[in-house]
């Protein structure tokens, strides 16, 4: 698109060139002219009495898409364990390929991935994208972006998705940029959209005091980070026999830049709370550690685990792995007992998936309890030990 | 050593509120604020040029209060800054935040490193980061917790992971995403605040012409994803509340789970 002027119809009267707040628009003998600094805005264009300047801008299209077929995952592994999230991803994946009756394909690149493929396979994808590297043993950016992309380049995918997790949050923006296509961060729920068959994208922003829609009409693939936690995965199935289609690889460690020089893993890290049953978390009414042990006992009766929101973690009740919510982990067990928490948004959007959640605290008026479905007013020290007895005396 | 830092200024989310009627943020009176993770981006930036020596220069793209984000990161030393000002950028997607950036990154010209906080609390995508730096063709580390040596040439830092950390090497130019466990940002100097407010500070204003991009790549013309709809967070559940002794609240909770065969 640009825009020019007619020289025959201009007749210098030099309005354009107060019009244009960008200084591109100059009289140069007698006649007005557009410089480089035009951005091609079109303000000059009403402002012209003699019609003389004109455009070939055309109003921003859809384009379409009907020919873009095919739901993508991206199958995180580490050490040849394959990240939760992926599971998870098969299981949205899966709803999303029914309604839109198009294939499932996870991606999976490595060193040695041979055991993942029928884990994959089980869990839901028609296809397996396989990528196999020394180069690849360890998540990269560039590596992976440079693999991931020429793939997307090759099979065209309608919509791809990856876990949220560090490596997912590295890699997809990258991959986004390489490919120009959209891209939406940390979705927690995707739906179709029944009229046009957009992939409506819903995330929580502003630390999860606003849910915001948001589609991708402009690009493909539909390209969507999910948080961890949030989506359920499918159960796993008969082997059935996956399409495994390999890419060649040809990676240089010059091209690849990053060097990782050591790996640590900190054994206590990350808990998967999202995978347990029970919850007992504890916010600011605990106190203190020992407040924390009587949530242990209930969450030991229950068979559960134990939680904490930011304050307690901050407190130092609480490991920073075992904090629930918008900064921490996002859970969905199906007993959430909510002890001495007063329930700050960025708590409560953690814990929406909860089947029930019960919530003990002592102040009638904490938000918590709006989002109860049972609401014990009372002093935790007091109810928690007796709710522990009764428990064990079952 | 030349180091960009990318600011942006955010509404403080702890004290946002919903209209209940229409759903929408309640923004009057909500004080606007560096972004948390810049203000460690701010920090890294200054003590490698201690360091090193050499210049940082913060770029900020927003509306014309975004000056005040630039003031304060000049009271806190950094040596120039930018703001990238322009109707047109207004509604921009990570897509179109990323390519201004970038053009501005272009016009800056010879960055040796790129700073970015880890995400922003309005969005917390953490997507402009990574999308910078393949705009700008050169690598990235993103979950930086620790930077254990810089030079001209390369960078060695701490990056988490969802198990622990990875140590990297990576050579220079390159982009990294900050996180708040990396430093402890310093306070402002109030003499160079003042500065930073009078006319001749060094802050400059660019805009749309001046990074020579056109109207349709920036802003929400530029943008590839629409927000179509927002709502607060629903959270429906049956609300009952039990009061009494804790022996009789304990009692008939039992009684609950009892009946509705949950244990």
């Amino acid at each position: 698109m640009s825009i020019w002027i007619q020289q025959e119809l201009c007749n210098g009267c030099g309005i354009c060139v107060k019009i244009c707040p960008y200084g591109a628009v100059e009289i140069i003998d007698t006649k007005a002219g557009i410089n480089d600094r035009c951005i091609e805005c079109a303000a000059c264009l009403a402002s012209c009495k003699e019609k003389a300047i004109l455009t070939d801008a055309k109003e921003k299209i859809v384009p379409d898409f009907s020919d873009r077929k095919g739901i993508w995952v991206f199958a995180e592994q580490r050490n040849g364990a394959l990240n939760p999230v992926t599971l998870e991803l098969l299981g949205i994946g899966q709803i999303l390929s029914r309604k839109l009756n198009q294939e499932l394909s996870a991606v999976v690149l490595g060193d040695v991935v041979d055991d993942l493929i029928d884990p994959l396979a089980e869990f839901g994808a028609d296809n397996i994208y396989v990528a196999i590297h020394p180069s690849l043993q360890h998540y990269r950016t560039i590596a992976y972006t440079s693999i991931i992309s020429q793939l997307v380049k090759e099979h065209e995918p309608n919509i791809f998705l990856i876990g949220a997790t560090h490596t997912g949050r590295d890699l997809a923006p990258r991959l986004s940029r390489r490919l120009g296509v959209g891209l939406t961060a940390d979705c927690t729920e995707l739906t179709i959209d029944p009229e046009h068959g957009d992939l409506l994208q819903t995330r929580p922003a502003f630390g999860g005091n606003l849910m915001a829609t948001i589609v991708n009409r402009y690009s493909r693939p539909q390209m969507a980070t999910v948080r961890p936690g949030v989506m359920q995965q499918v159960k796993r199935q008969v082997t059935r026999d996956p399409r495994k289609i390999v890419k060649p690889v040809s990676l240089t460690e010059e091209e690849i830049l990053t060097k990782i020089l050591e790996i640590v893993d900190e054994g206590t890290q990350k808990v998967h709370l999202n995978q347990a049953k029970v919850i007992v978390t504890g916010g600011r009414g605990v106190g203190s550690l020992e407040g924390m042990k009587r949530l242990e006992s209930l969450a030991l009766a229950l068979g559960g685990e134990v939680g904490g929101t930011r304050v307690a973690v901050e407190e130092g009740w609480v490991p920073v792995d075992r904090q629930i919510g918008q900064t921490g982990q996002t859970v969905r067990p199906e007993f959430y007992f909510a002890c001495g928490i007063s329930g700050a948004i960025q708590h409560r959007a953690g814990i929406l998936g909860s089947r029930y959640i019960v919530a003990i605290n002592k102040d009638p008026m904490a938000p918590i309890f709006k989002v109860a479905d049972w609401g014990i007013l009372g002093d935790l020290h007091e109810v928690v030990p007796l709710l522990t007895e009764k428990l064990r005396q079952r | 050593m030349q180091i960009v830092v990318t600011i942006k200024q955010v509404p403080d989310t702890a004290e946002i509120r919903i209209d209940p009627k229409t759903g929408n943020l309640i923004r009057e009176g909500v004080e606007s604020i560096i972004n948390p993770d810049d203000r460690h981006a701010i920090e890294a930036a200054l003590q490698i040029r201690e360091k090193l020596g050499g210049s940082v220069t913060g770029i900020c793209m927003g509306p014309p209060q975004a000056i005040d984000a630039i003031s304060e990161a000049l009271g806190l030393g950094i040596d120039k800054g930018i703001l990238l000002m322009d109707n047109y950028f207004a509604g921009a997607d990570t897509w179109a935040t990323s390519f201004t950036l970038g053009r501005a990154v272009e016009k800056i010209g010879d960055c040796d490193l790129i700073i970015c906080g880890h995400q922003a609390i309005d969005g917390d995508t953490a997507q402009v980061g990574p999308q910078l730096a393949e705009y700008l063709n050169i690598p990235q580390i993103t979950y930086v917790k620790d930077i254990e040596e810089a030079t001209d040439k390369k960078i060695v830092v701490k990056c988490m992971t969802d198990k622990g950390y990875e140590r990297i090497e990576c050579p220079l130019p390159a982009l990294i995403t900050v996180m708040r466990q990396l430093n402890e940002p310093r306070f402002p100097r109030f003499d160079w605040l003042i500065n930073a407010c009078r006319e001749k500070a060094p802050i400059e204003t660019w805009n749309a012409a001046d990074l020579g991009v056109k109207a349709s790549q920036v802003g929400l013309q530029g943008s590839l994803t629409n927000v179509i709809n927002t709502f607060s967070p629903k959270f429906e559940r049956r609300g009952e509340i039990l009061e009494g002794t804790a022996e009789k609240t304990v009692k008939d909770f039992m009684k609950i789970l009892e009946e509705n065969k949950l244990i």
